[in-house]
């Protein structure tokens, strides 16, 4: 029971469903920099990477990775200043409309009460954007009714029910059911459990698994828990100052990290074990200012394997094993860097 | 030796909203001298509502408090505003969760702290800096001379909740609160603040109440943990043995439902349900609604804790036994 036109899979299982190149977002900062120059946040800065049909991608990394800037770029929130997304084989806001594009991408936030509106009904919310889009509010109140008897919520009892009168567990069912009001294709979840009590959280994780083989989604899930994430997901991109530093299989890169700072980022989770606590902390001090990222390899001011040459050459994404990358300069032949591979002769 | 915190029957009602709301019902317990609580529990279980208790932070018009609270030999209800002032900072002291709101904006750190070492200990403002000085140089913090002229708003967040315990320890407590002080951080930085919050314990043999949701965090940490819900302890025992083999059914559904122990894309055990309205508990165990081992006794009364001589509690009427 669809009631949209099918947006069938166009370029077959292979195709990604969405590319994204070189995307790029700065935002300027109140204030002068240095010399009058004007001084920005270069909170995403020439991110490049594939969602594959049907996967979960996973994006990690700390505050001010750019991981929050990301997902909004991938919903069109906020425009790029530069970069290309193409969406199943349509470059979007060129063949492919924004509007359709929206339709088929949507997003759960973090907060599950900031997100709704606390004057509309929870069936209201759920059959807004259907309406917007043209159907009928008749067969949108029934699609709701639908969507939120598949999260778990009993219409009878949800249905005319406002924001505050539901638990935060609740409420996050009710985003859940929205963003599939417009049978996307592709659903952001940005932070989308981490506020919720971890006797709640396993609950709505099942629940995603569910609805993804059910409705044949392709998921991004972003978050700052990496044992939810390795649980998630079936590849990940771990993000570091605006840059992507590792991208591969989720197992791949959780068991055998190839960036320094993956490898320093998973060694700083608690242990779950009184008798092998962890003894020194991987990494010293915070994560630096995007307003101005250190040169060269972002990462070289916190890495102990750094040499001269990472604070002069930005290192691109390497080959780390199958399908498996990272940007760093000991996995680059002929980087310079002393425990870099030696270059290929030319063939 | 007596007991660093000792709590017996502590109960703290708000009263400022419509209906009065139970925020901790009747909770009793101990810290020994030295050691490394953690309060693990979901929000509204309780657990900042116990810490705040210690310093006695709630307000007495909104709020109604019985039971008997005693801090180093200190009864905390029993106070006057100026032994109150005396305990706050100068015997027991917190750190919160977000520095950025506990410290004052408009003063630097240094002169934050230096104010808390002149009013519990008399010393000249000169005295007073150098403390804070030695104080930033011990929570490692870089260039300390110069950051002590910072602004809270000019230090990142891992270097500001050291700031936040170097002013904590400014006037040498012994008994250390903290109130998720690392939930805020990022991973990277959180391992760092539970290493040195561990190194300080052991060189000022501090003696420590964690708050946390984390048991991640709990197990770095803790010596011993007590597991909270809906207003109440329901567990408590030392960190391994809790984690191996633990006797009520949340902890154990807690532990159960963690992602780790299930494979990729596998199902993840849960509790069922949500935690409850603390202005509308139910009459018998406040988790009997979500626990699958609820009899009808559960229904009526709520269950105590008992202790088994083990250094274990558990307030269940079905408690679980080792080999489930």
């Amino acid at each position: 029971m669809s009631a949209f036109p099918a947006t069938e899979d166009r370029g077959g299982p292979a195709q990604p469903l969405l590319t994204v190149r070189d995307l790029v977002k700065h935002f300027p900062v109140r204030g002068k920099g240095w010399l009058g120059k004007r001084a920005v946040v270069r909170a995403v800065d020439g991110v490049s990477f594939d969602i594959l049909k049907g996967e979960t991608l996973g994006i990690v990394g700390e505050s001010g990775c750019g991981k929050s800037t990301t997902a909004r770029l991938l919903m069109h929130l906020i425009g790029p200043d530069s970069g290309e997304m193409v969406f199943d084989g349509e470059s979007v806001g060129d063949t492919l409309a924004l509007s359709a594009y929206r339709r088929q991408v949507q997003m759960v936030f973090q907060d599950s009460y900031a997100s709704l509106n606390p004057r509309l009904t929870i069936e209201d919310s759920i059959a807004f954007a259907p309406k917007v889009h043209g159907v009928p509010a008749a067969t949108a109140r029934a699609r709701a009714h639908d969507l939120l008897h598949r999260v778990g919520l009993e219409p009878g009892r949800f249905a005319g029910r406002y924001p505050h009168e539901l638990s935060g567990g609740q409420r996050q069912r009710v985003n859940i059911a929205r963003a599939l009001a417009l049978e996307p294709r592709l659903v952001i979840l940005d932070e989308a459990v981490s506020a919720l009590d971890k006797s709640v959280e396993a609950q709505v994780l099942n629940l995603l698994q569910d609805l993804k083989r059910d409705f044949g989604l392709t998921y991004v899930f972003i978050s700052h828990d990496l044992n939810v994430v390795r649980y998630m997901v079936d590849r990940v991109m771990v993000m570091y100052l605006g840059k992507v530093a590792e991208i591969g299989e989720g197992e791949a890169v959780f068991s055998a990290p190839a960036h320094p700072y993956t490898s320093a980022l998973l060694a700083s989770m608690p242990t779950m074990d009184p008798t092998r606590r962890i003894g020194e902390a991987p990494l010293s001090g915070d994560p630096p200012n995007p307003i101005d990222p250190p040169p060269g390899c972002r990462f070289h001011t916190r890495c102990r394997f750094a040499e001269a040459v990472c604070s002069t050459v930005d290192p691109a994404l390497a080959v780390a094993g199958a399908e498996h990358r990272a940007a760093c300069l000991m996995l680059a032949p002929g980087s310079g860097h002393g425990r870099a591979p030696a270059a290929e002769l030319a063939a | 030796m007596t007991n660093a915190v000792e709590i017996e029957n502590l109960v703290v009602e708000f009263t400022g909203g419509s209906r009065p709301v139970r925020a901790l019902d009747g909770i009793s317990l101990s810290l020994k001298q030295g050691e490394v609580l953690a309060l693990l529990g979901e929000s509204g279980s309780g657990k900042s509502v116990t810490l705040r208790s210690l310093l006695r932070l709630h307000n007495p018009k909104r709020s109604r408090t019985s039971g008997k609270v005693t801090v180093s030999g200190r009864d905390v209800n029993a106070l006057d505003a100026d032994a109150l002032a005396d305990l706050r900072g100068g015997v027991v002291s917190m750190v919160f969760q977000e520095p950025m709101l506990a410290l004052d904006p408009v003063y630097t750190v240094g002169e934050q702290i230096a104010e808390a070492v002149v009013r519990h200990e008399g010393v000249s403002k000169a005295e007073a800096r150098a403390r804070a000085l030695a104080l930033f140089e011990r929570v490692r913090i870089p260039s300390p001379e110069r950051r002590l002229d910072a602004y809270p708003h000019e230090m990142s967040g891992g270097m500001r909740q050291r700031a936040m315990i170097a002013l904590a320890l400014a006037c040498k407590p012994s008994v250390l609160l903290a109130d998720e002080p690392t939930t805020a951080l990022d991973a990277t930085v959180q391992i760092q603040i539970l290493l040195l919050l561990r190194e300080l314990q052991r060189e000022f043999g501090l003696s420590i109440i964690f708050v946390t949701h984390d048991i991640g965090v709990a197990v770095e940490i803790a010596d011993r943990v007590a597991v909270m819900y809906a207003g109440r302890i329901v567990e408590t025992g030392p960190v391994a043995a809790l984690l191996h083999d633990a006797r009520h059914p949340y902890t154990r559904g807690l532990l159960a439902s963690r992602v780790e122990r299930v494979a990729r894309g596998e199902r993840l055990e849960t509790i069922p349900g949500s935690p409850p309205d603390l202005a509308a508990l139910p009459p018998g165990c406040a988790f009997g609604p979500r626990c699958s081992r609820a009899t009808s006794a559960c229904q009526t009364t709520p269950p105590e804790l008992m202790v088994d001589g083990q250094g274990r509690a558990v307030a269940c009427f079905n408690a679980m036994t080792p080999a489930e």
